[in-house]
């Protein structure tokens, strides 16, 4: 949104200094931006062929102000000092608390148990999504096979727990250590490979790890691990009846006991990890490392050059976004109870990229929206539930066709996509003619 | 374990041939248009997919009452393979048309290409699970159930050396295979249109400023590519007697690792790379088990890809990879 105007001969350096910067380079107020709207959708439906036209401009013109309100939302937040910051940081995890509660419940989820739901596919879905996006989003690495990882904390607690009796904080670090160190096996021998290469690889590990644990008899084979215990009760302390509890939806309820049949506690539970992933992440990504990751992510060979040792921090990227699923997998194991390898197949991983692309890689806060668009959307609308992986395969090819950036792209991400920079380059961009979106803004001067 | 080995040595050399020629036929549509477009075709599974529902529907529509052989079955063989490889073909084409070429003219970024991709096999093999099959087969739609043809062919032993046999199906698949497999490599290496997409794999920008159409030499990839996999699909159908609607997922990963061994990019590697994976599968299998073939045959793609990535006869079709 920000490069309006801007030839492709504008270098992505331009475009980060002006993203990093927090303004907009010169764009005017949001009113601005708004006007420009109507315009760039004629620009995008000029580039697709003419039959298509009126519908890529009205999906257009549906899409982009979200666009235009994330990036006043983004401008505004840019300026804010630390106070502020604080008082939002409070305010969301204020939502996040009384989230389960049944008003909201109802509106949301209509058709199944709205706890449960914000649990897993929501909870564990942006987990997940958040821990691949270290992996594709910021390092620029593409891991088809990431369920794997989700796979390896799953057994992780079925065997630590059921087998060996360890409770589940012990085996969430042991697993979380495994799941590390699965992600170190695989990607020492594999991290040499670029592109859809490290792709196909990622996503045959994916399916070695299914198949051996469907394989395996200690496991059970194909009928999974069942009986695997619930967390510990941290305390059997719940919240007095009346108001203000009564209306948060919140009275009676023990948010430490872990049972058989509340699902808020495990939401609580999924809730403190995710914020505790969301503040390692965000500190990762504006230190040492997350700028190293950039730099892979842009140019490989360049960073290689500059003295950066690409090697050990994609290594580090996929030990972190490994020891993320596999964090995702136990505590999803203990709520499950029974695992079985056909709870990891390949359309997970899938999911999950698809989330991290549809809610704009390298951005957490879209990451987030992507994964509970993801996970949301096709609970929401049970009445189709037979046809929503069809619709769900449709939206992401439409959804790559009109903006293939993500709902929230993180502003240097978009620079680096228009580019065709960002881990695979762009596809065909040399034999796209003269029709190019860059040759179409040229051209509108 | 290996005493088994030895005993099916030659059994299994021939079922993994002709499960190999299948792998190769359905590796040159990902070598082709990785050659161009260095992308994975992510969707192509799902070409090989609707080429065995084509051949399937054309077997229904001629309705056999028993299992035919001879000349009879040459015939009936290559009529399914032509409509398979002409459903096939366009389908490609089509999805190239939909869910790539926005994206190319715009030149987003490969990654948005291969979700894309992803999101097309999806919709494909949904489209066939949920929509086509139950209309098609009169199935309730709640049930997974899925149609499983009556074998056509009548399995002959053609020859027979001591233990060593070979079945006329079997046959069929290697030198159906075979014959595609030359007949692309003249096409690619004699034609015009052929010249243009060798050209533009090798340099795309060269081969636009010397009058070579980009789109079309495209729309011709995509084409062949779907031929190969519609043809590969009915010599499935022969072979194996039976289809669903994920029945691309495996077999396209395994092309893909099939294209990678031999080389992607590399057309004559397809053939070479195909055929040896099926072999490793089947000896894989019967060394360690049928369940663990899917497992040998990945492993061998992650020790391809860590100790010889540009497979066995190296990328041609196209530069170094980017």
């Amino acid at each position: 949104m920000t490069d309006n105007g801007n030839g492709k001969g504008n270098a992505v350096l331009t475009k980060t200094a002006a993203a990093e910067n927090g303004g907009n380079g010169g764009n005017g107020g949001s009113r601005g931006r708004f006007a420009g709207l109507g315009e760039r959708a004629r620009l995008r439906a000029a580039q697709s062929p003419v039959w298509a036209r009126p519908v890529v401009m009205a999906l257009n013109l549906v899409f982009a102000p979200f666009g235009v309100v994330a990036d006043v939302l983004r401008d505004w937040w840019s300026v804010q000092g630390r106070g502020m910051r604080w008082v939002v940081y409070g305010l969301l995890v204020l939502f996040a608390l009384v989230l389960p509660s049944d008003v909201i419940g109802d509106v949301m989820s209509p058709h199944t148990e709205w706890q449960t739901l914000l649990f897993f596919p929501i909870g564990g879905y942006i987990l997940l999504a958040i821990g691949l996006n270290v992996v594709v989003g910021q390092a620029g690495l593409l891991d088809l096979g990431y369920v794997a990882f989700f796979a390896v904390g799953g057994y992780t607690m079925a065997i630590f727990g059921k087998y060996h009796g360890w409770n589940f904080w012990e085996i969430l670090v042991v697993g979380v250590l495994i799941a590390a160190l699965s992600g170190i096996v695989l990607g020492a021998p594999t991290l040499r490979l670029r592109g859809d290469y490290l792709a196909i690889v990622t996503l045959g590990f994916g399916e070695i790890i299914r198949i051996s644990a469907q394989n395996w008899d200690y496991v059970n084979g194909p009928n999974g691990i069942s009986g695997i215990p619930h967390p510990p009760n941290l305390s059997e302390w719940s919240f007095p009846d009346g108001q203000p509890w009564e209306f948060l939806g919140v009275a009676g309820m023990s948010p430490f006991t872990y049972g058989a049949l509340d699902g808020r506690p495990y939401y609580y539970l999924m809730l403190v990890v995710i914020i505790a992933v969301i503040i390692f992440c965000k500190r990762l990504e504006n230190s040492r490392v997350g700028r190293s990751w950039a730099a892979i992510r842009e140019d490989e060979d360049a960073a290689e050059l500059m003295g950066v040792p690409t090697f050990k921090f994609k290594l580090a990227a996929f030990a972190i976004g490994a020891a993320i699923g596999g964090a995702a997998g136990v505590v999803y194991g203990s709520q499950a109870t029974s695992i079985i390898p056909n709870n990891f197949p390949f359309i997970l991983s899938a999911t999950i990229l698809a989330a991290v692309v549809l809610g704009g890689s390298g951005n957490l806060p879209g990451v987030m929206v992507g994964a509970f668009l993801v996970a949301w959307l096709p609970e929401y609308f049970r009445g189709l539930a037979e046809y929503r992986i069809l619709i769900f395969g449709g939206a992401l090819v439409v959804m790559m066709a009109l903006r293939p950036e993500g709902i929230l792209p993180s502003r240097r991400r978009q620079a680096e996509l228009a580019e065709g920079t960002g881990g695979m380059g762009s596809l065909g961009a040399e034999v796209g003619g003269p029709d190019t979106h860059a040759a179409a803004v040229e051209g509108a001067k | 374990m290996f005493g088994n080995f030895i005993d099916q040595f030659w059994p299994s050399t021939i079922d993994g041939l002709s499960l190999g020629a299948i792998y190769a036929l359905v590796a040159l549509g990902y070598t082709m248009v990785y050659g161009v477009l260095r992308l994975i075709n992510f969707a192509h599974s799902e070409i090989f997919m609707i080429g065995t529902f084509a051949a399937l529907a054309t077997l229904n529509a001629i309705g056999l009452s028993a299992p035919v052989g001879g000349l009879a079955l040459i015939g009936l063989v290559l009529m399914l393979a032509v409509v398979a490889g002409l459903v096939s073909g366009a389908s490609a084409v089509a999805l190239e048309f939909v869910a790539y070429r926005p994206l190319r003219r715009r030149g987003a970024s490969r990654l948005a290409a291969l979700i894309s991709a992803i999101g097309a096999s999806l919709f494909l093999q949904q489209l066939f699970a949920r929509v086509l099959i139950p209309w098609w087969f009169d199935l309730p739609k709640e049930k997974g159930a899925l149609p499983i043809p009556k074998h056509f062919t009548e399995t002959v032993d053609l020859l027979s050396i001591g233990d060593f046999i070979i079945r006329n199906d079997k046959l069929f698949v290697i030198l159906g295979a075979i014959v595609m497999m030359i007949a692309l490599d003249q096409f690619v290496n004699r034609t015009q249109l052929g010249r243009g997409i060798r050209a533009t794999a090798q340099d795309p920008e060269t081969a636009v400023l010397m009058g070579v159409n980009i789109d079309r030499v495209v729309s011709a990839t995509f084409m062949i590519g779907g031929v190969m996999a519609g043809v590969a699909a009915a010599l499935y159908l022969m072979r194996f007697g039976e289809t669903n609607y994920f029945v691309g997922f495996l077999l396209g990963i395994k092309a893909f690792t099939a294209a990678v061994l031999g080389g992607i990019g590399n057309l004559r590697g397809a053939l070479v790379g195909g055929l040896t994976l099926g072999l490793i599968e089947m000896y894989g299998s019967v060394i360690f088990g049928s369940a663990w073939q899917d497992v040998v045959a990945f492993s061998v793609l992650v020790l391809v890809l860590m100790f010889r990535p540009t497979g066995i006869l190296g990328e041609s079709l196209q530069q170094a990879r980017a």
